[in-house]
């Protein structure tokens, strides 16, 4: 097949090949994102609420709230209720606590998981505290709101729905500017 | 063509340089090939001195020899070395030998490159390895390396390892151009693609497989070491980032990665049988086809290793599926050789020995495969000692048997001697107990709920690991029995004809033995 090929043409397309597939590597990271956005895998939520917006009355859903810190967050973080029952359809809110108990400026970055995964592509966040990094001054405490919507299409048989956020310190990584007059 | 074949007369005249610069410059294939054997049995010696320490503590339950930090260096280490240092170096040793010879061809295609893949090899190991030395130890996350474990809470000598596997994977990509360019430009007249011998032909797959591959698993250990010094944060969810990314990335790689330890096996044993058999090997046309297939498979199957992340109930199937699907081609391959061996006239020499070896005990481990593609299974095997079992089964007896028949079979070729019979049919027979001794009960404590990793366990999985230990401990000693072997061979012994096993076919068994410096600077004929 490759008989007619020199091998410095050969050589300069198994080459080609190499720099593809390292490309190919780097690929994965938006693909991967793609697909569990597509497929709702992964707790990845979906994206704006397109249906009409009538509230379907006759069914209720539970949502479960979990705050969770990762391995070297020192804050408090809590829901204020633990579960509400919504309707699917309506606009719901919950809010978080979170509190800086350290003597210094620290971000934080939510992270949101969706469980059982397949309901996470009917479940709508219209505002989320996880949208934008938190930036909590010593000793201070926020509230911190989340405004969501469960799709009418949630498959039937899911009756209860966990929304849990799990807290990362990025300080090192996001410096807290300091603002005046907080 | 028919004033060919005299390649006698030159040979002399350009003769290997003297001293070590020979080593340090040559770009004879001969000269690379036993020096990346040689090297890879070092690393075999290195790598298995780890398993000793494995062993040792793990004789009895508590914690006796070593510290659990230094235990889990100790896995991590064993298994990379094993998998970079020892079994591909060894293939890629036995390419430069014999592919060459194989399709009569006058050297590799890319003779200087050749030289910098082998000696970018102790450069890239010896990095590795001395980070063992350093503050804060060696690379501890498991061979696997799994996000966060490599990245936030890796030690700091993590930098060196990535550093180092940069280094094999240039050099495994710079072997692999060179495999495929030899054998698409350089075969003899008359040498189609399908007169190929099969080790040929597995070589040629595995190198694509290579080119496929490493490219992805140098880009993974480019993002962790993105994520660790640049702030990026592909594996970390703080910045928006998955670890479950990682897994993907990285078994991308890893599953073909498995493959590329095997289709070498593959070929060198479907040489070895059919020479031992005394007849031609049964089904060439469908083992060219059935490695291919496993080439091709081996792309879609990664998720397998991650049934319990969490993956969709859709996903579970497909890959359970089509990792099942892989029995078909391997199946096609081992009853070719059994096929092969039947009503053949066989003799059983050290090479047949571990080639029959190979068949048997490497479908043992294609079984324990096949029970842990079943995703709802899985769930229970999933990070014991089962799967510990299943892949030293199929790199044991698979890919090492496969390197030792090899070994034995081209040893007159490389060194114009016959080895001793009666000490290397003591060595396969040690190894043969000595493995299964070692990894057999593997499978029961696996099944019971040992964990894998773990310097410690229940009381209840003792006797099966003191077991397991003494298995391995007679594996590793009989395992310098094989050095003396090579060297008393090297050194001495029965002058080797050019053909020294009466059924063996291919060119290689055209030339003397030992195979002069220079051959085929004529190509042959084939006819």
């Amino acid at each position: 097949m490759a008989q007619g090929m020199s091998t410095r043409q050969l050589i300069q397309r198994l080459l080609l090949l190499v720099l593809v597939m390292f490309g190919f590597g780097f690929a994965l990271v938006p693909i991967y994102e793609v697909m569990c956005q597509a497929f709702g895998i992964n707790g990845k939520t979906a994206g704006a609420y397109q249906g009409e917006q009538t509230v379907d009355e006759a069914r209720q859903v539970r949502v479960q709230f979990l705050a969770t810190n990762a391995a070297d967050m020192v804050w408090e973080f809590q829901p204020l209720a633990d579960e509400v029952a919504v309707h699917p359809g309506a606009v719901s809110e919950m809010r978080f606590v979170a509190f800086n108990p350290t003597d210094k400026p620290m971000t934080a970055q939510a992270i949101p998981s969706v469980a059982p995964s397949k309901a996470a592509a009917f479940f709508h966040k219209t505002e989320c505290f996880c949208f934008t990094q938190q930036v909590l001054q010593p000793g201070e405490r926020i509230e911190m709101p989340v405004r969501f919507i469960v799709d009418r299409d949630l498959p039937a048989d899911v009756r209860h729905l966990t929304l849990a956020y799990t807290l990362f310190d990025i300080t090192a990584r996001k410096p807290p500017v300091p603002v005046a007059g907080r | 063509m028919s004033a060919v074949i005299d390649h006698g007369h030159t040979d002399h005249a350009h003769g290997p340089a003297k001293g070590l610069m020979r080593w340090v410059l040559t770009t004879n294939h001969k000269d690379i090939g036993t020096m990346y054997l040689w090297f890879s049995f070092a690393m075999f010696l290195l790598g298995g001195s780890m398993a000793m320490v494995i062993r040792a503590e793990l004789f009895q339950p508590g914690l006796q020899i070593v510290q659990p930090e230094f235990f889990n260096q100790m896995t991590t280490m064993h298994g990379l070395i094993m998998v970079f240092g020892a079994v591909m170096p060894a293939f890629v040793g036995l390419a430069n030998w014999m592919i060459p010879l194989m399709i009569g061809a006058p050297d590799m295609a890319l003779p200087r490159m050749n030289n910098f893949s082998f000696w970018l090899l102790p450069a890239a190991f010896g990095m590795l390895v001395s980070t063992l030395f350093s503050e804060g130890g060696g690379p501890n996350f498991g061979w696997t390396f799994y996000a966060p474990l490599s990245t936030t809470y890796a030690p700091e000598s993590v930098t060196f390892f990535i550093f180092a596997v940069h280094l094999m994977g240039i050099s495994s990509i710079m072997g692999a151009i060179n495999v495929v360019a030899t054998i698409l430009n350089l075969r003899a007249p008359g040498m189609t693609l399908m007169k190929m011998p099969l080790f040929v032909w597995t070589w040629l797959i595995t190198a694509f497989l290579l080119i496929a591959v490493m490219p992805v698993l140098a880009g993974c250990v480019t993002m962790m070491l993105m994520d660790i010094h640049f702030g990026t944060s592909f594996f970390s969810a703080a910045g928006g980032g998955d670890p479950v990314l990682f897994q993907h990335v990285f078994w991308f790689f890893g599953h073909p990665e498995v493959y590329i330890m095997i289709l070498p096996a593959f070929g060198a044993v479907s040489s070895i049988i059919p020479a031992f058999a005394r007849k031609p090997l049964f089904g060439y046309t469908s083992m060219v086809y059935a490695t291919a297939s496993i080439a091709f498979l081996s792309f879609i199957v990664w998720a397998h290793h991650m049934f319990t992340v969490g993956i969709p109930l859709t996903g579970e199937l497909f890959f359970m599926y089509a990792t099942m699907l892989i029995a078909v081609p391997t199946g096609v391959k081992v009853f070719n050789w059994v096929s092969t061996m039947w009503q053949g006239s066989m003799t059983f020499e050290a090479p047949m020995l571990f080639a029959v070896a190979f068949v048997i005990l490497f479908t043992i481990g294609g079984f324990s495969g096949l029970m842990l593609a079943i995703a709802p299974a899985d769930f229970q095997y999933h990070d014991t000692y089962f799967v510990v079992a299943h892949f030293h089964y199929v790199l044991v007896p698979g890919a090492i048997f496969g390197i030792f028949a090899s070994a034995y079979y081209w040893l007159p070729k490389w060194t114009g001697h016959m080895y001793d019979e009666t000490l290397a049919k003591l060595h396969f027979w040690m190894s043969f107990i000595g493995m299964n001794l070692a990894f057999f009960p593997m499978h029961f404590v696996g099944l019971a709920g040992m964990p894998r990793r773990i310097p410690d366990y229940n009381l209840q999985f003792a006797d099966f690991n003191m077991v397991s230990s003494v298995g391995a401990f007679t594996f590793g000693a009989t395992q310098f029995l094989f050095l003396f072997i090579v060297i008393k061979c090297i050194r001495g012994g029965k002058p080797a004809p050019a053909k020294p096993w009466d059924g063996a076919e291919g060119l290689e068994w055209t030339v003397p033995s030992p195979a002069p410096y220079h051959t085929f600077s004529t190509p042959p004929d084939v006819k």
